[in-house]
């Protein structure tokens, strides 16, 4: 929890490689959210969330994180193996047959790190309000994250929850919008314009930022830095975090082609090459 | 008649009571509604513990979630909604959030069934049991009478693991002794006979004594169950029943798919094939009327009890 910003920025590096390697080595799971929000995860675990290991589901008085669009599971997996929530190795059961890493995380198989299962999108902030309102009701001063994706905000639970964290006042909660404007099927303008999403948010109610740099790791923490200072004034905190679908390999970066699908060996190659590192720590 | 009653409740009535009990004894216990508080009979609770209490408004999805996010934190949430409600709308939300990841949450039903009455089919869920009962590690209890559903409510706060505890709206004779301990997954032999064994769930509970009384003054003998937890089901006591009549019947308040009648009849085709009759409403949708003029249309009342025995008899 100590780490250098330059160690940290060697991390998303080497936890870009253990994406691609994991979503190669089994030929599907999704890279390009997951490239999209290293920084994020690596801001979240290495500088800006309170807790400690080894991990309880309950975690008194430590801060939460929740992922609500599960998908990106790759990037939290190798994110939690990297911070030590379990061992590095086991990276490379990842979509196999008796694995605890399973293509969406899930509590069903005892990985440490996971509290709920994501997966089905949009119910992952109705979880993280009702464990912040759990520990409001402890006396437990911590903090609940949560990441969504853009896409997903078209589920109408979202809404739901959205609502009913301002009108309760649930403000130990700062949540992030991975704002990369790509779905499955195209942009999010194309499939489903989420409108002026700034001003909806605040019109639910929340407190809402804004980072335009969200593949930059000193701005993810210092935008996380800030929504901190924005808890607990009696509203909900929101990050719309811009980042870009794929960052870090060239030929994946700012596509919704690269969602849901693995690289071949040659893309692996030459993906590699482009995430070096002196000594990689590679599993 | 061995079991009988001076007064008729509402089964809810008592989830209310248990629920208001568990204020004052389990401090971890909170309570979800959304917006139906007086319909759950949840007002006691809420006086006695309001900071525990959470009006999460028209918004089941995220009041199923909000749940397991309290359980997160060592709650024991009980959500509390009608049955329709509870179940069908939210299945995704049950099935990931709370199923799947193994939260301690109580999804209380109520307004299930028919007997709902005049609201009609939109409200009248029918196939809950069914839905609840395909998802595993799911608890699924239905309650016969005023006492049970409170007993049930006390019982399932000490349970880990995800229950659903389905009761009704309309006032129903209160024959259940108070005192009569209530142990999920264990059926209650309510009367031994030798001809024909009746195993009955919610409001058919009643209806099944009322046959079987009427049945005994025709020189039928029915043995009567009550298996309030339909899953995991009390496989011991049906097998030992039929033993010794060969024949069974089954009676509830819920589609012949998916209910209690098909559990029992998939366990007795694996251990012991056995010639069933089932009370059950007929894969249909229901209707606005009295839960009388339901019940008696739709045949899951005494009369259609006592129809299913003879005809099973005649086999």
């Amino acid at each position: 929890m100590s780490k250098s910003i330059e160690e940290l920025k060697s991390l998303t590096t080497q936890i870009r490689r253990d994406i691609l390697r994991m979503v190669h080595a089994v030929n599907s799971g999704h890279p390009g959210g997951s490239l999209g929000c290293t920084e994020f995860f690596t801001a979240l675990y290495g500088k800006v969330m309170n807790y400690s290991l080894p991990f309880t589901m309950e975690g008194k008085n430590q801060d939460h994180f929740y992922l609500s669009n599960g998908h990106i599971s790759p990037v939290f997996y190798s994110t939690l193996a990297r911070f030590g929530f379990f061992p590095v190795e086991e990276l490379s059961t990842f979509r196999k047959l008796d694995s605890r890493l399973q293509g969406h995380p899930t509590t069903h198989e005892g990985l440490p790190g996971i509290r709920v299962a994501s997966g089905s999108l949009g119910q992952g902030l109705s979880v993280a309000l009702g464990v912040a309102q759990g520990k409001k009701l402890d006396g437990d001063s911590s903090l609940v994250y949560t990441l969504h994706g853009d896409g997903e905000l078209q589920e109408g639970q979202n809404w739901e929850a959205l609502m009913y964290a301002s009108a309760k006042k649930v403000d130990n909660i700062i949540s992030t919008i991975d704002y990369n404007g790509q779905q499955i099927d195209g942009s999010t303008e194309h499939v489903l314009s989420l409108g002026n999403l700034h001003a909806k948010l605040e019109a639910f109610g929340w407190i809402v930022l804004e980072e335009k740099n969200g593949n930059d790791l000193e701005a993810v923490i210092a935008i996380l830095e800030k929504a901190k200072t924005e808890t607990g004034k009696g509203k909900p905190v929101v990050i719309l975090l811009h980042t870009e679908m794929g960052n870090g390999v060239d030929f994946m970066m700012g596509s919704h082609a690269w969602h849901g699908k693995a690289p071949n060996d040659e893309q692996l190659a030459t993906a590699m090459k482009e995430l070096y590192l002196e000594a990689p720590a590679d599993y | 008649m061995k079991y009988t009653y001076t007064e008729k409740k509402d089964t809810r009535s008592g989830f209310g009571a248990g629920l208001a009990e568990l204020a004052d004894t389990h401090p971890n216990v909170v309570a979800l509604c959304a917006d139906l508080i007086g319909s759950l009979k949840m007002e006691k609770f809420i006086e006695k513990a309001p900071e525990r209490f959470f009006q999460i408004g028209i918004a089941e999805a995220n009041m199923i979630g909000i749940a397991a996010g309290l359980s997160i934190t060592g709650k024991i949430p009980f959500t509390g909604t009608f049955a329709n409600f509870s179940t069908s709308r939210v299945y995704d939300q049950i099935r990931q959030s709370v199923a799947y990841s193994d939260k301690n949450v109580k999804i209380c039903a109520s307004h299930a069934g028919l007997t709902l009455g005049e609201d009609g089919a939109t409200h009248q869920v029918l196939e809950d049991i069914g839905m609840m009962k395909m998802l595993p590690g799911m608890t699924v209890i239905n309650t016969c009478d005023y006492n049970q559903t409170k007993a049930a409510t006390l019982a399932i706060a000490d349970f880990e693991g995800p229950v659903y505890l389905r009761f009704g709206r309309p006032v129903v004779p209160v024959f259940i002794p108070e005192d009569m301990p209530f142990e999920i997954g264990k059926g209650i032999m309510l009367q031994e006979g030798t001809d024909v064994t009746i195993v009955a769930t919610g409001h058919l509970v009643w209806e099944s004594l009322v046959a079987a009384d009427e049945l005994e003054k025709e020189g039928i003998s029915c043995e009567v169950i009550n298996i309030h937890t339909i899953k995991p089901l009390d496989e011991e006591i049906i097998l030992k029943s039929v033993e010794k009549t060969g024949k069974i019947v089954t009676a509830e308040e819920h589609n012949y798919i998916g209910g209690l009648g098909e559990s029992i009849a998939g366990m007795l085709a694996r251990k012991r094939p056995t010639r069933q009759e089932f009370v059950a409403v007929n894969d249909t949708f229901g209707e606005s009327a009295t839960p009388a003029e339901l019940m008696k249309k739709y045949k899951i009342d005494s009369t259609a009890v006592k129809e299913a025995v003879k005809r099973i008899l005649e086999k």
